[in-house]
Protein backbone atom coordinates (compact mmCIF):
# COMPACT_ATOMS: atom_id res chain seq x y z
CA UNK A 1 0.00 0.00 0.00
CA UNK A 2 1.11 3.58 -0.66
CA UNK A 3 0.99 4.68 3.37
CA UNK A 4 0.92 1.74 5.40
CA UNK A 5 1.60 1.68 9.58
CA UNK A 6 2.30 -1.74 10.39
CA UNK A 7 2.12 -3.60 13.37
CA UNK A 8 1.83 0.14 15.15
CA UNK A 9 2.47 0.06 19.25
CA UNK A 10 2.68 2.99 21.29
CA UNK A 11 0.72 5.84 23.59
CA UNK A 12 1.46 9.16 25.12
CA UNK A 13 3.52 7.52 28.30
CA UNK A 14 1.38 5.58 30.24
CA UNK A 15 0.00 2.10 29.04
CA UNK A 16 -0.15 1.54 25.43
CA UNK A 17 -3.33 2.27 22.98
CA UNK A 18 -2.42 1.09 20.02
CA UNK A 19 -1.27 -2.36 20.26
CA UNK A 20 -0.28 -4.17 17.57
CA UNK A 21 -2.55 -2.57 14.98
CA UNK A 22 -2.37 -1.90 11.36
CA UNK A 23 -3.53 0.87 8.98
CA UNK A 24 -3.11 1.57 5.58
CA UNK A 25 -4.04 3.46 2.59
CA UNK A 26 -3.53 3.12 -1.58
CA UNK A 27 -3.43 6.16 -3.70
CA UNK A 28 -6.98 7.10 -4.85
CA UNK A 29 -8.61 5.24 -2.14
CA UNK A 30 -10.33 6.40 0.99
CA UNK A 31 -9.98 4.43 3.99
CA UNK A 32 -12.03 5.04 7.07
CA UNK A 33 -11.41 4.12 10.87
CA UNK A 34 -13.84 3.87 12.38
CA UNK A 35 -14.99 2.25 16.27
CA UNK A 36 -16.38 3.06 19.63
CA UNK A 37 -14.81 5.74 22.01
CA UNK A 38 -11.18 5.53 23.16
CA UNK A 39 -10.46 2.57 20.86
CA UNK A 40 -7.49 4.74 19.57
CA UNK A 41 -8.51 6.08 16.42
CA UNK A 42 -7.25 8.68 16.36
CA UNK A 43 -4.27 7.73 17.96
CA UNK A 44 -3.86 5.45 15.14
CA UNK A 45 -3.75 8.53 12.49
CA UNK A 46 -1.60 10.41 14.80
CA UNK A 47 0.85 7.70 14.92
CA UNK A 48 1.24 7.49 10.87
CA UNK A 49 2.06 11.44 11.44
CA UNK A 50 4.74 10.94 13.95
CA UNK A 51 3.03 12.66 16.77
CA UNK A 52 3.48 9.78 19.03
CA UNK A 53 6.66 7.96 19.75
CA UNK A 54 5.82 4.46 19.14
CA UNK A 55 7.34 1.24 20.89
CA UNK A 56 6.65 -1.20 17.87
CA UNK A 57 5.89 -1.27 14.39
CA UNK A 58 6.62 1.06 11.43
CA UNK A 59 5.43 3.60 8.95
CA UNK A 60 6.42 3.67 5.44
CA UNK A 61 5.07 5.72 2.61
CA UNK A 62 5.93 4.58 -1.13
CA UNK A 63 8.02 2.11 0.33
CA UNK A 64 10.39 4.40 2.21
CA UNK A 65 10.52 4.22 5.89
CA UNK A 66 9.11 7.11 7.42
CA UNK A 67 8.92 5.62 10.64
CA UNK A 68 11.29 8.17 12.81
CA UNK A 69 10.47 11.41 10.66
CA UNK A 70 8.85 14.48 12.61
CA UNK A 71 5.87 15.68 11.40
CA UNK A 72 7.03 18.31 9.86
CA UNK A 73 9.24 16.38 7.76
CA UNK A 74 6.63 13.90 6.87
CA UNK A 75 4.36 17.16 5.83
CA UNK A 76 7.36 17.99 3.03
CA UNK A 77 6.53 14.15 2.18
CA UNK A 78 3.73 14.50 0.96
CA UNK A 79 1.00 13.71 3.77
CA UNK A 80 -1.28 16.74 4.72
CA UNK A 81 -3.27 16.71 8.09
CA UNK A 82 -6.43 18.66 9.19
CA UNK A 83 -6.76 18.52 12.77
CA UNK A 84 -9.97 17.84 14.55
CA UNK A 85 -10.54 21.01 16.23
CA UNK A 86 -8.18 24.23 16.03
CA UNK A 87 -7.89 23.78 12.06
CA UNK A 88 -7.63 27.01 10.81
CA UNK A 89 -5.84 30.34 11.58
CA UNK A 90 -8.53 31.99 13.07
CA UNK A 91 -7.34 35.71 13.09
CA UNK A 92 -6.24 35.23 9.22
CA UNK A 93 -8.31 35.50 6.45
CA UNK A 94 -9.41 32.08 4.16
CA UNK A 95 -6.75 33.25 1.48
CA UNK A 96 -3.69 33.59 3.82
CA UNK A 97 -4.90 30.63 5.12
CA UNK A 98 -4.68 29.08 2.32
CA UNK A 99 -1.49 30.71 1.33
CA UNK A 100 -0.09 29.19 4.88
CA UNK A 101 -0.65 25.75 3.92
CA UNK A 102 1.22 26.10 0.74
CA UNK A 103 4.70 27.53 2.77
CA UNK A 104 6.40 24.84 1.85
CA UNK A 105 6.22 25.40 -1.64
CA UNK A 106 8.53 27.46 -3.70
CA UNK A 107 6.56 27.28 -6.98
CA UNK A 108 3.24 29.69 -8.14
CA UNK A 109 0.29 28.71 -5.67
CA UNK A 110 -2.03 30.55 -7.99
CA UNK A 111 -3.09 27.19 -9.73
CA UNK A 112 -4.06 25.28 -6.45
CA UNK A 113 -5.55 27.96 -4.70
CA UNK A 114 -7.63 28.52 -7.92
CA UNK A 115 -8.39 24.70 -7.92
CA UNK A 116 -9.28 24.53 -3.91
CA UNK A 117 -11.66 27.50 -4.91
CA UNK A 118 -13.43 25.51 -7.53
CA UNK A 119 -13.68 22.58 -4.54
CA UNK A 120 -15.15 24.80 -2.12
CA UNK A 121 -16.80 27.89 -3.76
CA UNK A 122 -17.77 29.20 -1.02
CA UNK A 123 -14.58 29.78 0.44
CA UNK A 124 -13.99 31.96 -3.05
CA UNK A 125 -16.26 34.43 -1.75
CA UNK A 126 -15.13 34.64 1.59
CA UNK A 127 -11.37 35.00 0.71
CA UNK A 128 -11.05 37.95 2.52
CA UNK A 129 -12.43 37.37 5.62
CA UNK A 130 -11.09 36.02 8.87
CA UNK A 131 -11.53 32.57 9.02
CA UNK A 132 -12.58 32.89 12.67
CA UNK A 133 -15.50 34.65 11.56
CA UNK A 134 -17.00 31.75 9.03
CA UNK A 135 -19.49 29.06 10.74
CA UNK A 136 -18.22 25.16 11.38
CA UNK A 137 -18.80 23.83 8.31
CA UNK A 138 -16.89 26.53 6.57
CA UNK A 139 -14.08 26.32 8.68
CA UNK A 140 -14.00 22.51 7.83
CA UNK A 141 -13.59 23.35 3.78
CA UNK A 142 -10.86 26.25 4.82
CA UNK A 143 -9.05 23.77 7.29
CA UNK A 144 -9.59 20.86 4.33
CA UNK A 145 -9.10 23.34 1.46
CA UNK A 146 -5.31 24.69 3.62
CA UNK A 147 -4.12 20.99 3.47
CA UNK A 148 -4.55 20.90 0.09
CA UNK A 149 -2.40 23.44 -0.21
CA UNK A 150 0.57 21.32 -0.46
CA UNK A 151 -0.69 18.86 -3.18
CA UNK A 152 -0.08 16.24 -1.10
CA UNK A 153 -0.17 12.72 -1.86
CA UNK A 154 -1.87 11.43 1.11
CA UNK A 155 -4.85 13.33 2.99
CA UNK A 156 -5.02 12.44 6.60
CA UNK A 157 -8.74 13.80 8.29
CA UNK A 158 -9.19 13.28 12.19
CA UNK A 159 -13.42 13.65 12.50
CA UNK A 160 -14.03 16.13 9.22
CA UNK A 161 -17.51 16.28 10.40
CA UNK A 162 -17.71 16.34 14.19
CA UNK A 163 -19.58 19.06 15.21
CA UNK A 164 -21.24 20.06 11.74
CA UNK A 165 -24.94 19.28 10.33
CA UNK A 166 -26.04 16.48 8.36
CA UNK A 167 -25.84 18.85 4.99
CA UNK A 168 -22.78 20.36 5.60
CA UNK A 169 -21.62 16.50 6.21
CA UNK A 170 -22.72 15.46 2.99
CA UNK A 171 -21.64 17.75 1.21
CA UNK A 172 -18.07 17.43 2.59
CA UNK A 173 -18.13 13.82 1.80
CA UNK A 174 -19.05 14.64 -1.82
CA UNK A 175 -16.07 16.86 -1.81
CA UNK A 176 -13.56 14.82 -0.39
CA UNK A 177 -14.78 12.16 -3.16
CA UNK A 178 -13.76 14.75 -5.61
CA UNK A 179 -9.77 14.79 -4.38
CA UNK A 180 -10.33 11.23 -4.06
CA UNK A 181 -10.56 11.54 -7.79
CA UNK A 182 -7.63 13.16 -8.13
CA UNK A 183 -5.59 10.46 -7.07
CA UNK A 184 -5.05 11.43 -3.23
CA UNK A 185 -5.02 8.74 -0.76
CA UNK A 186 -7.88 9.56 1.58
CA UNK A 187 -6.96 8.20 5.61
CA UNK A 188 -10.15 9.59 7.58
CA UNK A 189 -11.16 9.13 11.33
CA UNK A 190 -14.88 8.86 11.25
CA UNK A 191 -17.56 9.13 14.71
CA UNK A 192 -20.38 8.80 12.05
CA UNK A 193 -19.46 5.77 10.74
CA UNK A 194 -22.18 4.22 8.95
CA UNK A 195 -21.72 7.48 6.01
CA UNK A 196 -18.43 7.25 6.59
CA UNK A 197 -18.19 3.52 5.06
CA UNK A 198 -20.67 3.62 2.82
CA UNK A 199 -17.93 6.21 0.70
CA UNK A 200 -14.86 4.12 2.12
CA UNK A 201 -12.80 1.75 -0.48
CA UNK A 202 -11.12 0.53 2.62
CA UNK A 203 -12.78 0.17 6.44
CA UNK A 204 -10.80 -0.67 9.54
CA UNK A 205 -12.99 -0.84 12.66
CA UNK A 206 -10.67 -0.43 15.87
CA UNK A 207 -10.91 -1.82 19.23
CA UNK A 208 -8.63 -1.35 22.08
CA UNK A 209 -5.76 -0.18 19.50
CA UNK A 210 -6.49 -3.65 17.82
CA UNK A 211 -7.91 -4.67 14.03
CA UNK A 212 -11.34 -5.59 15.17
CA UNK A 213 -12.62 -5.97 11.35
CA UNK A 214 -10.36 -4.69 8.30
CA UNK A 215 -12.14 -5.02 4.67
CA UNK A 216 -13.64 -3.09 1.72
CA UNK A 217 -16.57 -0.09 3.37
CA UNK A 218 -19.68 -1.98 2.08
CA UNK A 219 -18.39 -5.76 3.40
CA UNK A 220 -18.17 -3.87 6.77
CA UNK A 221 -21.13 -2.45 6.53
CA UNK A 222 -22.89 -6.15 5.35
CA UNK A 223 -21.02 -7.30 8.30
CA UNK A 224 -23.70 -8.38 10.95
CA UNK A 225 -21.43 -8.00 13.67
CA UNK A 226 -20.42 -4.96 12.74
CA UNK A 227 -23.79 -3.96 12.11
CA UNK A 228 -24.94 -4.39 15.87
CA UNK A 229 -21.90 -3.54 17.55
CA UNK A 230 -20.13 -0.60 16.41
CA UNK A 231 -23.19 1.25 13.90
CA UNK A 232 -26.41 0.43 15.47
CA UNK A 233 -29.11 -1.90 13.81
CA UNK B 1 -17.89 84.54 25.99
CA UNK B 2 -13.46 85.02 26.18
CA UNK B 3 -12.05 86.68 23.63
CA UNK B 4 -10.98 84.88 20.55
CA UNK B 5 -7.74 86.03 21.61
CA UNK B 6 -7.54 84.62 24.28
CA UNK B 7 -9.49 81.24 22.93
CA UNK B 8 -6.29 81.37 20.90
CA UNK B 9 -3.51 81.27 23.49
CA UNK B 10 -5.26 79.00 25.31
CA UNK B 11 -5.19 76.65 22.50
CA UNK B 12 -1.45 77.26 21.93
CA UNK B 13 -0.81 76.72 25.66
CA UNK B 14 -2.32 73.47 25.53
CA UNK B 15 -0.85 72.02 22.16
CA UNK B 16 2.74 73.12 23.69
CA UNK B 17 2.22 71.68 27.07
CA UNK B 18 -0.08 68.57 26.47
CA UNK B 19 -0.68 67.80 22.95
CA UNK B 20 2.99 67.79 21.48
CA UNK B 21 4.63 66.31 24.29
CA UNK B 22 1.51 63.28 24.68
CA UNK B 23 2.18 62.41 21.22
CA UNK B 24 5.88 62.19 21.55
CA UNK B 25 5.78 60.35 24.24
CA UNK B 26 3.22 58.18 23.16
CA UNK B 27 5.23 57.70 19.92
CA UNK B 28 7.65 56.30 21.91
CA UNK B 29 5.59 54.43 24.46
CA UNK B 30 3.81 52.90 21.51
CA UNK B 31 7.16 51.46 19.89
CA UNK B 32 7.83 50.08 23.16
CA UNK B 33 4.76 48.28 23.48
CA UNK B 34 4.84 47.36 19.83
CA UNK B 35 8.07 45.56 20.72
CA UNK B 36 6.57 43.71 23.64
CA UNK B 37 3.65 43.00 22.26
CA UNK B 38 5.19 40.91 19.43
CA UNK B 39 6.94 38.87 22.09
CA UNK B 40 4.03 38.35 23.72
CA UNK B 41 2.21 37.20 20.43
CA UNK B 42 4.55 34.97 19.26
CA UNK B 43 6.97 33.92 21.98
CA UNK B 44 3.82 34.08 24.56
CA UNK B 45 5.63 35.91 27.73
CA UNK B 46 5.78 38.97 29.00
CA UNK B 47 9.11 40.07 28.71
CA UNK B 48 10.07 41.87 31.67
CA UNK B 49 14.08 42.71 30.53
CA UNK B 50 12.41 45.24 27.86
CA UNK B 51 12.54 47.95 29.52
CA UNK B 52 16.22 47.56 30.15
CA UNK B 53 16.91 46.36 26.70
CA UNK B 54 15.89 49.38 25.72
CA UNK B 55 18.88 50.85 27.70
CA UNK B 56 21.30 48.84 26.97
CA UNK B 57 20.08 49.89 22.78
CA UNK B 58 20.79 53.26 24.02
CA UNK B 59 23.96 52.94 26.13
CA UNK B 60 25.06 51.26 23.05
CA UNK B 61 24.12 54.27 20.71
CA UNK B 62 25.14 56.68 23.23
CA UNK B 63 28.60 55.25 23.60
CA UNK B 64 28.89 55.26 19.33
CA UNK B 65 27.62 59.30 19.28
CA UNK B 66 30.29 60.33 21.72
CA UNK B 67 33.01 58.72 19.80
CA UNK B 68 31.79 60.04 16.66
CA UNK B 69 31.40 63.30 18.25
CA UNK B 70 35.18 63.02 19.55
CA UNK B 71 35.84 62.48 15.96
CA UNK B 72 34.20 65.72 15.02
CA UNK B 73 31.94 64.03 13.00
CA UNK B 74 28.08 65.49 12.87
CA UNK B 75 24.80 65.82 11.19
CA UNK B 76 24.88 69.15 10.67
CA UNK B 77 21.34 70.11 12.59
CA UNK B 78 19.95 66.78 13.19
CA UNK B 79 21.57 64.68 15.97
CA UNK B 80 25.00 62.52 15.52
CA UNK B 81 23.01 60.04 17.30
CA UNK B 82 20.77 59.05 14.54
CA UNK B 83 24.34 58.41 12.74
CA UNK B 84 24.61 55.64 15.43
CA UNK B 85 21.56 54.51 16.08
CA UNK B 86 22.45 51.62 13.63
CA UNK B 87 24.91 50.84 15.56
CA UNK B 88 22.55 50.60 18.65
CA UNK B 89 20.02 48.74 16.96
CA UNK B 90 22.77 45.82 15.89
CA UNK B 91 23.85 45.63 19.13
CA UNK B 92 20.60 45.04 20.59
CA UNK B 93 19.49 42.80 18.11
CA UNK B 94 22.70 40.57 19.07
CA UNK B 95 21.64 41.02 22.49
CA UNK B 96 18.46 39.78 22.41
CA UNK B 97 19.89 37.38 19.95
CA UNK B 98 22.14 35.89 22.35
CA UNK B 99 19.83 36.09 25.23
CA UNK B 100 17.38 33.62 23.49
CA UNK B 101 20.03 31.21 22.41
CA UNK B 102 21.17 30.37 25.78
CA UNK B 103 18.17 31.88 28.21
CA UNK B 104 14.69 31.31 26.54
CA UNK B 105 15.61 28.43 23.83
CA UNK B 106 15.89 26.30 27.20
CA UNK B 107 12.75 27.31 27.68
CA UNK B 108 11.26 26.34 24.97
CA UNK B 109 12.47 23.30 24.62
CA UNK B 110 11.17 21.98 28.05
CA UNK B 111 8.11 23.54 26.69
CA UNK B 112 7.79 25.75 30.17
CA UNK B 113 4.50 27.45 31.14
CA UNK B 114 4.47 31.26 29.98
CA UNK B 115 5.31 32.30 34.07
CA UNK B 116 8.84 30.57 33.95
CA UNK B 117 9.19 32.52 31.11
CA UNK B 118 8.48 35.78 32.79
CA UNK B 119 10.61 34.46 35.79
CA UNK B 120 13.68 33.99 33.43
CA UNK B 121 13.10 37.59 31.63
CA UNK B 122 13.24 39.02 35.29
CA UNK B 123 16.68 37.44 35.55
CA UNK B 124 17.35 39.00 32.17
CA UNK B 125 16.10 42.06 33.26
CA UNK B 126 18.31 42.52 36.51
CA UNK B 127 21.41 41.40 34.65
CA UNK B 128 21.16 43.69 31.33
CA UNK B 129 20.42 46.48 34.06
CA UNK B 130 23.39 45.84 35.68
CA UNK B 131 25.42 45.38 32.51
CA UNK B 132 24.40 48.99 31.78
CA UNK B 133 24.63 50.26 34.75
CA UNK B 134 28.50 48.80 34.82
CA UNK B 135 29.15 49.97 31.41
CA UNK B 136 27.92 53.80 31.29
CA UNK B 137 27.10 54.62 35.03
CA UNK B 138 23.70 54.72 36.81
CA UNK B 139 23.65 59.13 35.68
CA UNK B 140 21.58 61.47 33.75
CA UNK B 141 23.59 61.24 29.90
CA UNK B 142 22.73 64.03 27.58
CA UNK B 143 23.63 63.39 23.87
CA UNK B 144 21.49 65.49 22.20
CA UNK B 145 23.56 67.83 19.31
CA UNK B 146 22.69 69.98 16.70
CA UNK B 147 19.87 72.28 15.81
CA UNK B 148 17.70 71.75 19.42
CA UNK B 149 14.26 73.14 17.70
CA UNK B 150 12.03 73.21 14.56
CA UNK B 151 9.56 75.73 15.76
CA UNK B 152 11.09 78.53 18.75
CA UNK B 153 8.45 79.60 21.22
CA UNK B 154 9.89 83.43 20.72
CA UNK B 155 9.78 83.25 16.91
CA UNK B 156 6.05 81.68 16.98
CA UNK B 157 5.18 84.75 19.34
CA UNK B 158 6.97 87.40 16.97
CA UNK B 159 5.17 85.81 14.11
CA UNK B 160 1.89 85.46 15.55
CA UNK B 161 1.46 88.35 17.92
CA UNK B 162 -0.14 86.25 20.58
CA UNK B 163 1.00 85.80 24.47
CA UNK B 164 1.64 82.23 24.58
CA UNK B 165 4.53 80.60 22.15
CA UNK B 166 4.88 77.05 20.68
CA UNK B 167 7.70 75.29 20.57
CA UNK B 168 8.61 72.36 18.60
CA UNK B 169 11.84 70.63 19.67
CA UNK B 170 13.47 68.34 17.03
CA UNK B 171 13.43 65.40 19.07
CA UNK B 172 9.68 66.05 19.36
CA UNK B 173 9.55 65.72 15.27
CA UNK B 174 12.03 63.07 14.72
CA UNK B 175 9.96 60.81 17.64
CA UNK B 176 7.19 61.22 15.47
CA UNK B 177 8.13 61.05 12.13
CA UNK B 178 10.34 58.40 13.24
CA UNK B 179 7.30 56.37 14.76
CA UNK B 180 5.11 57.05 12.12
CA UNK B 181 7.32 55.25 9.38
CA UNK B 182 8.24 52.03 11.46
CA UNK B 183 4.92 51.58 12.96
CA UNK B 184 3.58 51.33 8.61
CA UNK B 185 6.78 49.35 8.47
CA UNK B 186 6.04 47.41 10.86
CA UNK B 187 2.29 46.46 9.33
CA UNK B 188 3.49 46.37 6.14
CA UNK B 189 5.82 43.60 7.29
CA UNK B 190 3.02 41.53 9.19
CA UNK B 191 0.25 41.55 6.83
CA UNK B 192 2.55 41.50 3.10
CA UNK B 193 5.41 39.59 3.74
CA UNK B 194 5.69 35.90 3.78
CA UNK B 195 8.02 35.84 6.89
CA UNK B 196 5.51 38.73 8.63
CA UNK B 197 2.28 36.32 7.96
CA UNK B 198 4.48 33.15 9.02
CA UNK B 199 4.79 35.07 12.44
CA UNK B 200 1.50 35.43 12.96
CA UNK B 201 -0.01 32.24 11.76
CA UNK B 202 2.64 31.15 13.95
CA UNK B 203 1.23 33.15 17.18
CA UNK B 204 -2.60 32.34 16.09
CA UNK B 205 -1.84 28.51 15.84
CA UNK B 206 1.50 26.97 16.66
CA UNK B 207 1.08 23.90 15.94
CA UNK B 208 -1.15 24.31 12.60
CA UNK B 209 1.71 26.54 11.23
CA UNK B 210 4.26 23.83 12.36
CA UNK B 211 2.10 21.24 10.18
CA UNK B 212 2.20 24.00 7.68
CA UNK B 213 6.28 23.35 7.39
CA UNK B 214 6.76 26.88 9.14
CA UNK B 215 10.23 27.28 10.67
CA UNK B 216 9.70 27.70 14.71
CA UNK B 217 13.31 29.04 15.10
CA UNK B 218 13.08 31.25 12.00
CA UNK B 219 9.70 32.89 13.30
CA UNK B 220 11.15 33.04 17.02
CA UNK B 221 14.18 35.07 15.82
CA UNK B 222 12.66 37.70 13.16
CA UNK B 223 10.30 38.41 15.95
CA UNK B 224 13.43 39.24 18.18
CA UNK B 225 15.28 41.19 15.51
CA UNK B 226 12.46 43.45 15.01
CA UNK B 227 11.37 43.78 18.51
CA UNK B 228 15.05 44.79 19.41
CA UNK B 229 15.08 46.93 16.86
CA UNK B 230 12.03 49.09 18.14
CA UNK B 231 13.26 48.86 21.01
CA UNK B 232 16.54 50.54 20.45
CA UNK B 233 14.76 52.85 18.93
CA UNK B 234 12.26 53.88 21.18
CA UNK B 235 14.87 54.28 23.85
CA UNK B 236 16.97 56.65 21.56
CA UNK B 237 14.21 58.97 20.85
CA UNK B 238 13.17 59.11 24.11
CA UNK B 239 17.25 59.54 25.21
CA UNK B 240 17.06 62.66 22.98
CA UNK B 241 13.77 64.34 23.67
CA UNK B 242 14.61 63.90 27.59
CA UNK B 243 18.02 62.08 28.73
CA UNK B 244 19.43 58.83 29.72
CA UNK B 245 19.20 57.15 33.06
CA UNK B 246 19.29 53.66 33.18
CA UNK B 247 16.90 53.74 36.36
CA UNK B 248 13.76 56.10 33.91
CA UNK B 249 14.60 53.43 31.30
CA UNK B 250 13.96 50.65 33.57
CA UNK B 251 10.47 52.73 35.02
CA UNK B 252 9.47 53.47 31.70
CA UNK B 253 8.79 49.10 32.00
CA UNK B 254 5.62 50.33 33.42
CA UNK B 255 3.59 52.43 30.88
CA UNK B 256 4.96 50.17 27.89
CA UNK B 257 3.50 47.33 29.76
CA UNK B 258 0.04 49.11 30.49
CA UNK B 259 -0.10 50.90 26.82
CA UNK B 260 0.27 46.81 25.51
CA UNK B 261 -2.56 45.36 28.05
CA UNK B 262 -4.39 48.87 27.46
CA UNK B 263 -4.94 48.06 23.70
CA UNK B 264 -5.05 44.46 24.13
CA UNK B 265 -1.82 42.69 24.32
CA UNK B 266 -0.73 40.97 21.64
CA UNK B 267 -2.02 42.53 19.21
CA UNK B 268 0.07 45.37 17.08
CA UNK B 269 -2.51 48.20 16.84
CA UNK B 270 -3.70 47.83 20.21
CA UNK B 271 -0.03 48.62 21.40
CA UNK B 272 -0.20 51.92 19.14
CA UNK B 273 -3.61 53.22 20.38
CA UNK B 274 -2.71 52.16 24.02
CA UNK B 275 1.06 53.89 23.83
CA UNK B 276 -1.32 57.18 22.94
CA UNK B 277 -3.76 56.52 25.83
CA UNK B 278 -1.28 55.86 28.30
CA UNK B 279 0.92 58.97 27.01
CA UNK B 280 -2.43 61.57 26.87
CA UNK B 281 -3.56 60.00 30.33
CA UNK B 282 -0.16 60.92 32.05
CA UNK B 283 -0.50 64.28 30.38
CA UNK B 284 -3.98 65.18 30.99
CA UNK B 285 -3.65 64.24 34.55
CA UNK B 286 -0.47 65.95 35.99
CA UNK B 287 -0.81 69.53 33.69
CA UNK B 288 -1.40 72.70 35.72
CA UNK B 289 -4.69 73.85 34.34
CA UNK B 290 -4.01 77.46 35.79
CA UNK B 291 -2.99 79.44 33.02
CA UNK B 292 -5.08 77.69 30.76
CA UNK B 293 -8.06 77.98 32.84
CA UNK B 294 -7.59 81.81 33.28
CA UNK B 295 -7.49 82.92 29.64
CA UNK B 296 -11.10 81.27 29.45
CA UNK B 297 -12.81 82.60 32.56
CA UNK B 298 -14.29 85.81 33.67
CA UNK B 299 -11.62 88.01 35.29
CA UNK B 300 -13.91 87.02 38.80
CA UNK B 301 -13.11 83.99 38.49
CA UNK B 302 -9.32 83.78 38.58
CA UNK B 303 -7.93 80.77 39.83
CA UNK B 304 -5.10 81.16 42.12
CA UNK B 305 -4.41 77.42 42.33
CA UNK B 306 -2.44 75.50 40.34
CA UNK B 307 -5.42 73.08 39.14
CA UNK B 308 -3.38 70.20 39.03
CA UNK B 309 -5.04 67.23 39.25
CA UNK B 310 -1.99 65.02 40.39
CA UNK B 311 1.43 66.05 40.57
CA UNK B 312 4.20 64.41 38.15
CA UNK B 313 5.91 62.80 40.50
CA UNK B 314 2.98 60.82 40.84
CA UNK B 315 2.24 60.11 37.06
CA UNK B 316 3.47 56.25 37.45
CA UNK B 317 0.40 56.07 39.55
CA UNK B 318 -1.95 57.01 36.27
CA UNK B 319 -0.75 54.12 34.66
CA UNK B 320 -0.98 51.56 37.37
CA UNK B 321 -4.73 53.10 37.90
CA UNK B 322 -5.58 52.71 33.97
CA UNK B 323 -3.75 49.34 34.10
CA UNK B 324 -5.72 48.08 36.89
CA UNK B 325 -9.35 49.37 35.91
CA UNK B 326 -8.33 47.71 32.35
CA UNK B 327 -7.70 44.34 34.29
CA UNK B 328 -10.89 44.39 35.84
CA UNK B 329 -13.23 45.44 33.25
CA UNK B 330 -12.47 44.10 30.34
CA UNK B 331 -8.62 42.01 30.57
CA UNK B 332 -8.64 41.60 26.99
CA UNK B 333 -7.75 45.12 26.52
CA UNK B 334 -9.29 47.42 23.74
CA UNK B 335 -8.71 44.82 20.59
CA UNK B 336 -9.03 41.91 22.46
CA UNK B 337 -5.30 40.57 22.88
CA UNK B 338 -5.02 36.77 23.76
CA UNK B 339 -3.87 35.74 27.26
CA UNK B 340 -2.02 32.23 27.58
Amino acid sequence: MFLIGENLRGGYGGADILNDCTIGVDQGEIAVIVGPNGAGKSTAMKAMLGMLNLSGGKVSLNGKDITTMSPQARVAEGIAFVPQTNNVFVSMTVEENLEMGAFLREDDIVETRDMVFELFPILKEKRRQPAGELSGGQRQQVAVGRALMTRPTVLMLDEPTAGVSPIVMDELFDRILEVRAAGVAILMVEQNARQALNIADRGYVLVTGENRFTDTGEALLANPDVRRSFIGG
Amino acid sequence: MPETVDMLNALVLFTNFVLIPGVTYGSQLALGALGVTLIYAVLRFSNFAHGDVMAFGTMATILLTWWLQSMGVSLGPLPTALLALPFGIAATVLLCLLIDRFVYRYYRSQKSRPITFVMASLGVMFMVNGLVRFIIGTDDQRFFDGERFIIKAREFKKMTGLNEGLAIKTSQGLTVVIALILVAVVFWFLQRTRSGKAMRAYSDNEDLSLLSGIDPDKVVRTTWIIAAALTAIAGVLYGLDKSFKPFTYFQLLLPIFAAAIVGGIGQPVGAIVGGYIIAFSEMIVTYPYKKFVNYLVPDEWQATSLLQLLSTEYKFAVSFMILVIVLLVRPTGIFKGKVY
